[in-house]
């Protein structure tokens, strides 16, 4: 299996959306790699036939009806918005 | 013998002055409480009192405790991390509100690993707890506050969540009750996502019948959470007393392997001769894939939380970081208000995930589910509950794991397989070491047996406190 270094832990902060300072990159990079390789341990076991288990249960789609029904005013929606704008919450530019 | 729920006191305003007296005098030192709601639980627990002559509920009066992954309306929801800091929920979760009705008072919000993330309570924001038994050591995690409240006497009975053995794993290291229900069986509408396929709202308690009786108040069909199981509720006070005939204890030879503390080996080994002696036959099986499970876990519960966690942006709620553009504001915020070790997680996870690894990691996870899974189907073909240690040492010295992620995990490698089957689980106090330090028995039981497991767990807690 690949070993985890710092470019590659770098691409993954970047893949999850957070912003790390080198220091924190130079701590992280071995302690990933420590638990990818323990996870690595799986490749002993034989799996060929067996059927991927997702969800503890029989898991099926429960429908209700397709009937309005209230929801949340939207006073207590943006209630803890970080910034909002005629009933929006506001965010900085997207694109430049 | 009485449970605290049976000998409390008359009037509930007389029962949250002695829980706040409590937690006045032991709080401080040992940090169990993030939030304090004394003034809501006072008019709560004055509402109760005046309406006692003709409203009554299963816990009138009864101080409790919240894991402050599970939303309140009427109080802060930090899941003990930054980025949540100061955020109001708007609705309770099914779990509080099912309290609520029953006549609990809410005493407050308990602290916790973030997010849920941990087996020690020190990965929370805000400082860590500490075990009411040795106040240098940790109290078990992630709901390690819930856990101290409890062994410390501040609250009888507390709200926990259990994704891979975040109530049990803390339950034993503080010398209590903890219960992880089958998956389904409490409604996680309003508990903030950790693994979704993993997580439950667990309950602790200072015997098995409080216990008992807080799953038949929150237990039971919720159609706002879709996983929510339908299966008819169950009396389980009740259905304590009913005898237990032909008793056979599976005993799982790969929980007594090494990494497991002799002095541990030796109490739940004394709790297995007190079962037999009960009339119990203890049977010896087998779950191979054991050496596998932690990886299994940690594989699909980071895959989960990568997932799960993409939604605290810094755009809808939680703390917002400045920056000139939406991507810098995602990356900052989840940067600043994240703690090191969900970092970690959700970095594991988004690897579990990636592309060109996902069927390496990933995938073959699911499918090694699959057979830990099995493994339990075949263990209860031949007994009706299985026994072993629920932690493989006693409560471990603050800072201790801190720097070994990995040595930490291992905290939890008899306590992940019940989540990753979806099945009822439960932690027993079985002794305490010659330190003192309190060990826990875990029991596992089929899905949906909480019935039967409360009542085997209640013939160890009989014997255990004849000792």
């Amino acid at each position: 299996m690949a070993r985890l270094d710092c470019p590659g832990v770098a691409k993954l902060a970047r893949l999850a959306r957070l912003d790390l300072t080198s220091a924190e990159l130079a701590v992280l990079t071995p302690q990933l790699d420590a638990v990818v390789e323990y996870e690595s341990r799986l490749g002993e076991l034989d799996l060929e036939a067996v059927e991927p288990l997702a969800h503890p249960l029989d898991a099926y789609n429960h429908l209700r009806d397709d009937a309005a029904r209230p929801s949340l005013p939207l006073s207590q929606a943006l209630v803890n918005a970080p910034q909002q704008r005629d009933g929006l919450f506001a965010v900085p530019p997207a694109l430049e | 013998m009485q449970t605290a729920l049976q000998q409390g006191q008359a009037r509930a305003s007389d029962w949250l002055a002695t829980s706040l007296s409590v937690i006045a005098q032991r709080d401080p030192l040992l940090h169990a409480f993030l939030h304090l709601a004394d003034e809501s639980a006072r008019t709560a627990a004055q509402q109760w009192d005046d309406a006692a002559r003709y409203a009554s509920g299963p816990l009138a009066g009864v101080p409790v405790a919240i894991k402050d992954n599970l939303a309140t309306h009427d109080m802060p929801t930090t899941c003990a991390s930054r980025i949540l800091e100061g955020y109001r929920s708007p609705f309770d979760a099914t779990a509080v509100e099912r309290l609520r009705r029953a006549g609990a008072v809410i005493v407050g919000k308990t602290n916790m690993d973030e997010f849920g993330m941990g087996s020690s309570t020190e990965n929370s924001a805000f400082g860590p707890t500490r075990n009411p038994h040795d106040p240098d050591r940790v109290p078990g995690g992630s709901s390690g506050g819930s856990a101290a409240a409890v062994a410390a006497g501040m609250v009888p009975v507390a709200l926990g969540s259990d994704t891979g053995g975040s109530v049990r794993q803390p339950a034993a290291l503080c010398g209590i009750v903890g219960l992880k229900p089958s998956y389904g069986r409490v409604s996680r509408y309003g508990l903030i996502a950790y693994g979704s396929s993993l997580d439950t709202v667990g309950i602790f308690g200072r015997t098995v019948a409080d216990v008992a009786r807080v799953l038949g108040v929150i237990a039971g069909h919720d159609p706002r959470d879709g996983t929510s199981v339908d299966a008819p509720s169950e009396d389980y006070e009740a259905d304590l007393d009913q005898p237990v005939v032909g008793l056979r204890i599976g005993v799982p030879r790969e929980y007594f392997a090494e990494g497991l503390d002799p002095e541990v080996a030796t109490l739940v080994r004394e709790a297995l001769a007190a079962y037999e002696r009960q009339g119990a036959t203890l049977v010896d099986v087998s779950l191979p894939h054991t050496p596998h499970a932690l990886a299994v876990y940690y594989l699909v519960a980071t895959a989960e939380a990568s997932s799960n966690l993409a939604r605290f942006d810094g755009v809808h709620y939680g703390q917002r970081a400045r920056a000139g553009n939406l991507g810098e504001l995602y990356e900052r915020s989840r940067g600043a208000g994240f703690g090191p070790e969900v970092k970690r997680r959700i970095m594991l996870g988004t690897h579990a995930l990636s592309s060109g690894y996902r069927d390496a990691y990933y995938q073959t996870a699911l499918k090694a589910r699959r057979r830990i899974q099995q493994d339990y189907l075949n263990a209860f073909a031949v007994c009706d509950v299985l026994a072993g240690p629920t932690s493989p040492t006693t409560a471990f010295r603050l800072g201790e794991r801190l720097d070994d992620p990995l040595a930490m995990y291992l905290a939890d490698i008899y306590t992940i397989g019940a989540n990753l089957a979806g099945l009822p689980a439960i932690s027993v106090p079985c002794g305490r070491s010659r330190e003192g330090l309190p060990v826990g028995i875990q029991l596992q039981a089929p899905l949906l047996a909480e019935a039967r497991l409360l009542r085997i767990a209640q013939i160890a807690e009989r014997a255990s406190l004849k000792n």
